[in-house]
This record gives C-alpha cells, sequence and structure tokens, in this order.
C-alpha cells in the first residue's frame, strides 16, 4: 500500500509521512489550512507556498517547509508533489508515487473555479482519497455568477431599506470568495475581525481583496450605513451581531441547499455557496483520475461508498476521527 | 403558480412576523381570487385529495434522475421533506409553465381519477416543466402539508389587512367544512352569511400555561374548573340537527353518537364548548385518558367501545343561544345560561356542567390543584368572571395551570434523525432505566433541548454509534436525561410494561452517572400512584 489509515492519519510508509494528521507526529504533509487538517502539535509541516501564511497565522511558530503546485520531490521512498484542489487559496491534492504506483489525497476540493483559489487539476492515479462532504444526489450547485448576483441584489435591496446585510461565512475561504466577487459599489463591507485577520495574512502574500472595515470596539458601524458585514457562523447568532440593529442576514454554504437547515440557521437567507463539489463535481473528478480504487473519507461516506461500488469502482470507507464539516458542528470555527 | 411561489419564497426568506403578513397581505391584495381562496384553503390545512401513492413519486424521481431508488431513500432523512427531495434530485427543467395554482390544484386534484401510466405522464411533464421552487411547490400540492410558517392566525391578520374586514369575523367566516371547489372567494370572505351555513363552530379561544399566579390579582375575580385531559370540542345544534366539531376544525359528529339525541332536548340555535370525555356512569365522573384512546381517529364506533368509553360532552362555555351570539358577554353571564340549560336537561343527556371549584385564597387554590392526579385531572382551569370568549389563543383572562409533570432520570440508547427543520440533527431519542444490570427502553422523547443541545448530541451521536438499524443508531449508553411527563399507564405493548403521557427531555443530567439512573423499580412505583 502506497498510503495506509492509521489512528493518526492517513499514512505513508514509504516516506515516512503523514497527510493531515489529528494527532502529534513527525513529519506532516497539509493540504490546507483549515483546522481540521491542519493540526497543531506536529515537528515539521509540508505545504504549498499559498498556503503556509495563513498556517503560520494559526499555529504559531511552527516548522513548515513550503512546495510549489506541480514540484516533485523525494521523501524516503515516495514521491512526492502538490496540485490544486481548488477548495481555498493554497489548497492541493497530495500525489503520492511509490514504485510507479500513484495514490492521491484528494484533501477538501471543488471542481468550479471559484476566481479565488487556484482551480482544481485532476490528477491521474491508481487510487484516489476523496471527500464526500456532498455526496448525495440533491446536492447540485448553481453556477458562482448566480449565487454572486443574489448576494448583490439581497445587499442593494438592504441598503435600499437603510439596513445592514450580515452574511456568515468562514473566516478562511468562503469570505474571500464573497469579497472577491460581490459589487463593491453597492457599499462599504465590514468585517469580523477572526475574518479580517485572514484577509491581512491574504493580502501581505499578494492575493487581491477589495478594501474592507475591520469591525471593532471602537469603531461606530453607525457611519457605514447598509454596509455588506461578513461575520464568522458563529458571531452571527451571538451579541456581536446585534450592534448591527434590523439588519439582514445570510448564510453562505452549500448546506443551504436544504430548506430544514436554512430555517435551522434562522437567517433570513440562505445562499448556496460550497468550496466543497457537488453530486456531479465528485463523480467528474473521480472520472478523471482514472482511478479503479476509491477511498471515501468525510461526509456521506457509506452512502457515497455504495453508489461508487454500484458504479464498479473498486471502492471503501475511510473513517476519520473529525467529520469535517458537518451539517451543524458545535465548534466556533468549522472548516468550510 | 409564480405569484403563489414568490409569496412563499417571501414568506420562506424572513423570519419577521410583520414581513410575513406584509407578503401575505400583498397577495391577498392582487392575486386572482380563485387562487386567493386556494392560499387560505391551504394555509388552513384544506387540502386535495392525494391522487398518488409516495412510493410511485419516489420511484419516479429516483428513475427521471438516474439514480438507483436506495440512494433516494438514504437522501430523504438527510434532506427531512420528501418534496423537497424530489425537488432537489431531478435534472433542471428544460420548458416552462404558466399555469396559475389553480390551475395546477386542478391537475393535482383529478390526478386521482387517471390509471397509473397516465399519473406519471401528467406529473414527469410537470416536473420537466417548473423551476426548482415551484417544483417542490407542485410536491407539496401532490403529497399535502404544505407548511410555510403561517399559522391560520397569522393568515387571518393578514386577509383583515387586505379586506378590511374585522379579523374575529373573518376567522368565524374561515371555519367549517367549505371547500375552495363548493364556494369562492367573494362568497366565503367577502360576503357571506355565517348564519347560511348551520355546522359553522365558533373560534376557540385557546389558553396559555398560566406564568405568573401573582400577576392575576384579586381570587374573586377569577373561577376555577378542572381541566380534563379529553378532546376539545364545540357543540353546534342549529336547524334541528347537531354537529360536534374539534380544536383542529374537524367535524367528528359521526364518531360520537352518544350525541344525536341532543336536538330532541336543546333548542336549536345553542353552541356549547367543552371536552369530550370518557365517563364513567356509575361513579359519575370521567375515567382516565386512556379509556378515550380508541375512540380518537375511529370514524364508527363498535357497540363495545360504546359501552366500555361512553362520552360526555363536559360543558364549560355557551357560545350561542337562541341563534344569538353570546361571545361578547361575561364569562359568569354565560355560565349562568348555561348552567340552566343543563339543569333542564333529563339525565341520560351526555352533557355534563364543569363545575366551578370554589376557593378563597390561591394558597387554598394551589392546595386544591395538588389533588388533580388523583381525580384524574392534568390540573385547573383559570378563567376571568368578565371576560369575553375570544378567538384563538390569547393571553391574560384563561390560563392552563397544570400540576407539576412527573420526572424520572433515564439513560439515552437510540437516537434517530429527526424531520423538517430538524433534518440531519440526531432529535428522537429512545431512553432506558435500569432493570438490574440490563437498560430497559421505556419511552421515546423529541423535544425539550436548545439548538444548541441538539447539535451537541448530534455530534456524539455521530461519534458514538455501536449500530446503526436502518435510521436508528444505537449509542453508547453515557447520557442521561431528566424525562417529564403527564401521566403513565399500564402498557403490555411496551417492553417495560408502562408507557407514559407527553414525555420530552426536560434536562440534560450532565452531572449524573448513568448508574444514578432511575430504574423500573422506580417507574412501577410511578404507576401503582398515578396510573
Amino acid at each position: 500500500m502506497v498510503l495506509t489509515f492509521k489512528p493518526e492519519g492517513i499514512y505513508c510508509p514509504a516516506g515516512d509521512f503523514y497527510i493531515d494528521p489529528w494527532r502529534p507526529v513527525e513529519r506532516a504533509l497539509i493540504t490546507h489550512g483549515h483546522a481540521d487538517h491542519s493540526r497543531w502539535g506536529m515537528k515539521h509541516y509540508l505545504a504549498t507556498e499559498t498556503a503556509a501564511p495563513v498556517m503560520r497565522h494559526r499555529l504559531g511558530d511552527v516548522s513548515i517547509e513550503t512546495t510549489t503546485y506541480g514540484e516533485t520531490r523525494q521523501i524516503g521512498g515516495a514521491q512526492v508533489s502538490f496540485h490544486p484542489a481548488g477548495h481555498v487559496p493554497g489548497s492541493a491534492q497530495i500525489r503520492v508515487e511509490v514504485a510507479g504506483e500513484v495514490w492521491v489525497a484528494s484533501g477538501d476540493y471543488k471542481t468550479v473555479d471559484d476566481g479565488l483559489s487556484e482551480a482544481f487539476e485532476p490528477v491521474p492515479c491508481h487510487a484516489f482519497i476523496t471527500e464526500s462532504t456532498f455526496g448525495l444526489p440533491v446536492f447540485k450547485w448553481d453556477r458562482q455568477e448566480e449565487v454572486v448576483a443574489g448576494i448583490n441584489s439581497w445587499w442593494q435591496s438592504n441598503r435600499d431599506l437603510g439596513r445592514f446585510s450580515i452574511i456568515g461565512a468562514y473566516a478562511l475561504g468562503k469570505a474571500q470568495r464573497i469579497l472577491a466577487h460581490v459589487d463593491t459599489s453597492i457599499g462599504p463591507i465590514l468585517t469580523h475581525g477572526a475574518i479580517e485577520n485572514t484577509n491581512e495574512v491574504l493580502r501581505a502574500q499578494g492575493i487581491a481583496l477589495p478594501d474592507t472595515i475591520r469591525v471593532n470596539q471602537e469603531m461606530s458601524v453607525k457611519d457605514h450605513p447598509g454596509a455588506l458585514v461578513i461575520a464568522t457562523p458563529s458571531a452571527m447568532n451571538g451579541p456581536w451581531a446585534r450592534k448591527f440593529g434590523q439588519a439582514s442576514t445570510g448564510f453562505a454554504s452549500g448546506w443551504m441547499a436544504m430548506r430544514g437547515v436554512r430555517r435551522r440557521r434562522s437567517a433570513d437567507r440562505g445562499f448556496v455557496m460550497s468550496d466543497h463539489a457537488d453530486w456531479d463535481g465528485l463523480n467528474s473528478a473521480i472520472k478523471a483520475t482514472g482511478a479503479e480504487r476509491i477511498f471515501v473519507t468525510h461526509g456521506y461516506t457509506s452512502q457515497f461508498t455504495k453508489w461508487l461500488s454500484d458504479q464498479g469502482y473498486d471502492a471503501s470507507v475511510v473513517e476519520t476521527e473529525f467529520e469535517g464539516e458537518s451539517l451543524d458542528t458545535p465548534e466556533t470555527e468549522p472548516a468550510a | 403558480m409564480k405569484r403563489f411561489a414568490e409569496l412563499f419564497t417571501a414568506l420562506d426568506q424572513t423570519t419577521k412576523t410583520n414581513a410575513k403578513v406584509a407578503a401575505l397581505a400583498g397577495y391577498f391584495r392582487d392575486a386572482p381570487d380563485d387562487d386567493k381562496l386556494w392560499t387560505i384553503a391551504l394555509l388552513s390545512g384544506r387540502r386535495p385529495k392525494r391522487g398518488v401513492t409516495t412510493t410511485l413519486l419516489r420511484e419516479w424521481a429516483a428513475e427521471k434522475a438516474g439514480i438507483p431508488l436506495w440512494l433516494f431513500e438514504e437522501c430523504y432523512p438527510v434532506v427531512g421533506d420528501l418534496s423537497e427531495t424530489i425537488a432537489l434530485v431531478l435534472p433542471a427543467a428544460r420548458g416552462t409553465s404558466d399555469r396559475s395554482l389553480t390551475d395546477w390544484l386542478g391537475i393535482v386534484r383529478d390526478l386521482g381519477q387517471h390509471e397509473v401510466d397516465e399519473k406519471k405522464r401528467i406529473i414527469l411533464e410537470a416536473w420537466d416543466s417548473l423551476p426548482p421552487i415551484e417544483r417542490f411547490l407542485f410536491n407539496k400540492l401532490i403529497t399535502g402539508g404544505l407548511r410555510i410558517g403561517v399559522s391560520q392566525k397569522l393568515m387571518t391578520r393578514a386577509l383583515a389587512q387586505a379586506t378590511e374586514i374585522e379579523e374575529t369575523t373573518l376567522a368565524h367566516r374561515l371555519m367549517g367544512d367549505w371547500t375552495p371547489d363548493k364556494t369562492s372567494f367573494e362568497a366565503l370572505i367577502l360576503t357571506e352569511d355565517p348564519e347560511a351555513d348551520a355546522s359553522k363552530p365558533y373560534p376557540f379561544y385557546l389558553a396559555y400555561q398560566l406564568e405568573d399566579l401573582d400577576a392575576l390579582g384579586a381570587p374573586a375575580e377569577w373561577r376555577a374548573e378542572w381541566k380534563w385531559d379529553g378532546i376539545r370540542g364545540q357543540l353546534v345544534i342549529r336547524a334541528g340537527t347537531h354537529f360536534l366539531w374539534s380544536r383542529g376544525e374537524e367535524l367528528i359528529t359521526d364518531r360520537f353518537p352518544e350525541f344525536s339525541m341532543l336536538p330532541d332536548f336543546i333548542p336549536a340555535g345553542t353552541v356549547l364548548d367543552g371536552e369530550i370525555l370518557a365517563w364513567d356512569h356509575a361513579a359519575d365522573a370521567p375515567q382516565n385518558f386512556n379509556a378515550l384512546q380508541p375512540r380518537i381517529g375511529r370514524k364508527t364506533v363498535p357497540k363495545k367501545l360504546l359501552k366500555e368509553a361512553p362520552a360526555v360532552l363536559y360543558a364549560y362555555d355557551l357560545l350561542e343561544k337562541d341563534g344569538v351570539d353570546l361571545r361578547a358577554d361575561r364569562y359568569d353571564t354565560r355560565r349562568a345560561q348555561l348552567a340552566d340549560l343543563i339543569e333542564d336537561l333529563p339525565p341520560e343527556a351526555p352533557i355534563r356542567l364543569s363545575a366551578n371549584e370554589p376557593f378563597d385564597s390561591w394558597e387554598g387554590l394551589a392546595a386544591t390543584r395538588e389533588t388533580s392526579r388523583e381525580r384524574f385531572a392534568e390540573g385547573l382551569m383559570l378563567k376571568r368572571g368578565g371576560s369575553p370568549y375570544l378567538s384563538g389563543r390569547k393571553k391574560g383572562d384563561w390560563w392552563k395551570w397544570k400540576v407539576d409533570p412527573l420526572m424520572i432520570d433515564a439513560v439515552m440508547i437510540y437516537a434517530q434523525a429527526g424531520s423538517g427543520r430538524r433534518a440531519g440533527l440526531f432529535t428522537d431519542f429512545t431512553f432506558a432505566v435500569w432493570d438490574g444490570n440490563d437498560l430497559v427502553p421505556f419511552t421515546k422523547a423529541y423535544s425539550g433541548l436548545t439548538d444548541a443541545e441538539f447539535r451537541q448530541i448530534t455530534a456524539w451521536v455521530k461519534k458514538n454509534t455501536l449500530q446503526r438499524f436502518g435510521p436508528v443508531r444505537q449509542v453508547t449508553p453515557e447520557h442521561v436525561f431528566e424525562i417529564a411527563f403527564e401521566g403513565i399507564q399500564a402498557s403490555p405493548r411496551h417492553k417495560s410494561g408502562v408507557a407514559l403521557r407527553f414525555p420530552r427531555m426536560s434536562r440534560w443530567r450532565h452531572d449524573k452517572p448513568i448508574q444514578e439512573a432511575n430504574t423500573l423499580a422506580d417507574l412501577n412505583e410511578m404507576l401503582q400512584l398515578f396510573g
């Protein structure tokens, strides 16, 4: 086996390293900077150049070596390279080749180009480890332009009524994806501190984002009437959001495809925007790898594995300790 | 259907009551009359008969989506709504349709007349001509049960805004046995004379649970009645016949043939409000609620049941006398007339007066209330002597003062996902008590936790599943919950030998290890005391 599944995480015996481990190990290859993939406590990290700054910001002073997309390096008996996963800026699929056999661990991915992250590239392989966050046929995303147009018209109509528009989005990825595409001529954009911290890191590494105003104690939000407010999901229903008065609330996530979840979130609007592949995206990505063996993690694993088996793949479930972005993650900052 | 879909979207996109009322009022101002009437019907729980089974809808949707049926069935509990699951799995529509809500309802209503192949053709064509929201609504029209977060009260308020007719007048006009096929917006809402329909009941006045006894003021202003647990009913006697309505506005006359003798004794133009109870004629007291259970939902009553569980109307209010609406009168005035009316009836008439329980202090009444359980009563009702009979659930003049629930600490052993707004969250749990070293399941409970607690327990269930039985997960016995319930009965159908009434989770006992949960012996003791 090129890669095996151990309690610590995905392991490569030939190279003696782990991919996205959830327990402290000597050497960790990290697909992207979200907290459930990039955990604290590894002795050495390896990640893409684009992913590293956010990781440093979140993990503090740790040893991170960087690589560029497509660059091949030898680790022990394994040849390793990182390839764009399209999930968030710097996210990667990790290709591992041992004695001519190629495995790819996808991390989280989406197949559509969001105009912010490096676009997904299929990597031919023998075995593919795929996520399945949205691995059911009820999840089919609208085109990004349509979703963004929906956000713009919602913001515009709120602004016309003199109301704030508060949109909930994860601090790394979704928040910047919204920022990068909304019509900034509508009004000013305010951001929650956790999001602005990430914005600053990304701007410093050369990723262009429109101007934003950090919400803090000293400022008066009334100076920015009709602003779009980008908030973390946990701040949406808390005291932080109250300073915006009778604001309209929205939430951007793939889960918003389901009315039950929308109602439970008790936001006025749900925008179906995900950084994960939808049903068609998962199926097309898997097909494009040409892989025969598929390992399914994170999400609707049992259902998606059965579906893939029906389609003739040699598919199996990989149990992970953490479920990734689930419907109702109790933690304050779920991975996007 | 586009206008209706716009209305639905507007309602669905806000959690604010005023915005919902405004959206509805706007619709009632500009939609075509026949669509308005159907919208009122749908929002008051009236719907066309289902013309196709959901089994067939599932099969056709899976086939059209190009997925196996098992995968469709896996999607359903995740989405938590069949109509929505179908709308989501189907490929994008290729055509469009300009049919109105009423047109579509006509199609839905007539579905039942067609052979299966024709039904399928009609439904597939509909799916292929409707954008996602309209497709979802179409499925809702077929399967029934369109719930869009608008109560009848809210709808009536919006209708009042749009028509400038009094809300209470409208509430009354909307009662009863009408369907959109048999009336029109003009006739029902704008011009209808309530007297024209002899069966028409009045809107029920509903009470809230008492919040603050001290706020009630002087005891002398208040009347107390026992609150029995039966079926709330309104008995309408007009034009030489009688009609019995349940609180859910269901006509249940035929289920209680006992009352058919009443038009012989009670003059036409009389409307009584009360509780239908199974009566113990020997003791002249109500039976346990359990006795009435077999009669609920039964359209015809076998003789044996009539004998075992004879019904009476335990009358507590008089809404109409000699054809005159008394609702604006004082409670005391209505009650005096009610007492006179019942006093004149022969003893075999199945009506009892809900007597006022005398009291002169709240402390004294509280002591009386403590005897509720032994009388099979749920507690007391408090009514202000000077109050009119209002429509719907209103605070201030009527209060339920129920006895405190019974409690038991139990261990969670199974979990199942909820539906609708709770889809994908584990919200339905099975609880057990100790029997020696075994955990014996004895009840299910679904409510009582906050959304945050449900999220927390959901994350825990996912990581602590021992076995899956279809949608049900067996979990590690680890969490103790306090279960509150209203009553307990022996039940040979249940493994534990008991059945609880209205069980719910009152507290998550983070402080209790499972060893300290209650036992089957504790439950049996409660059964002895209160069963």
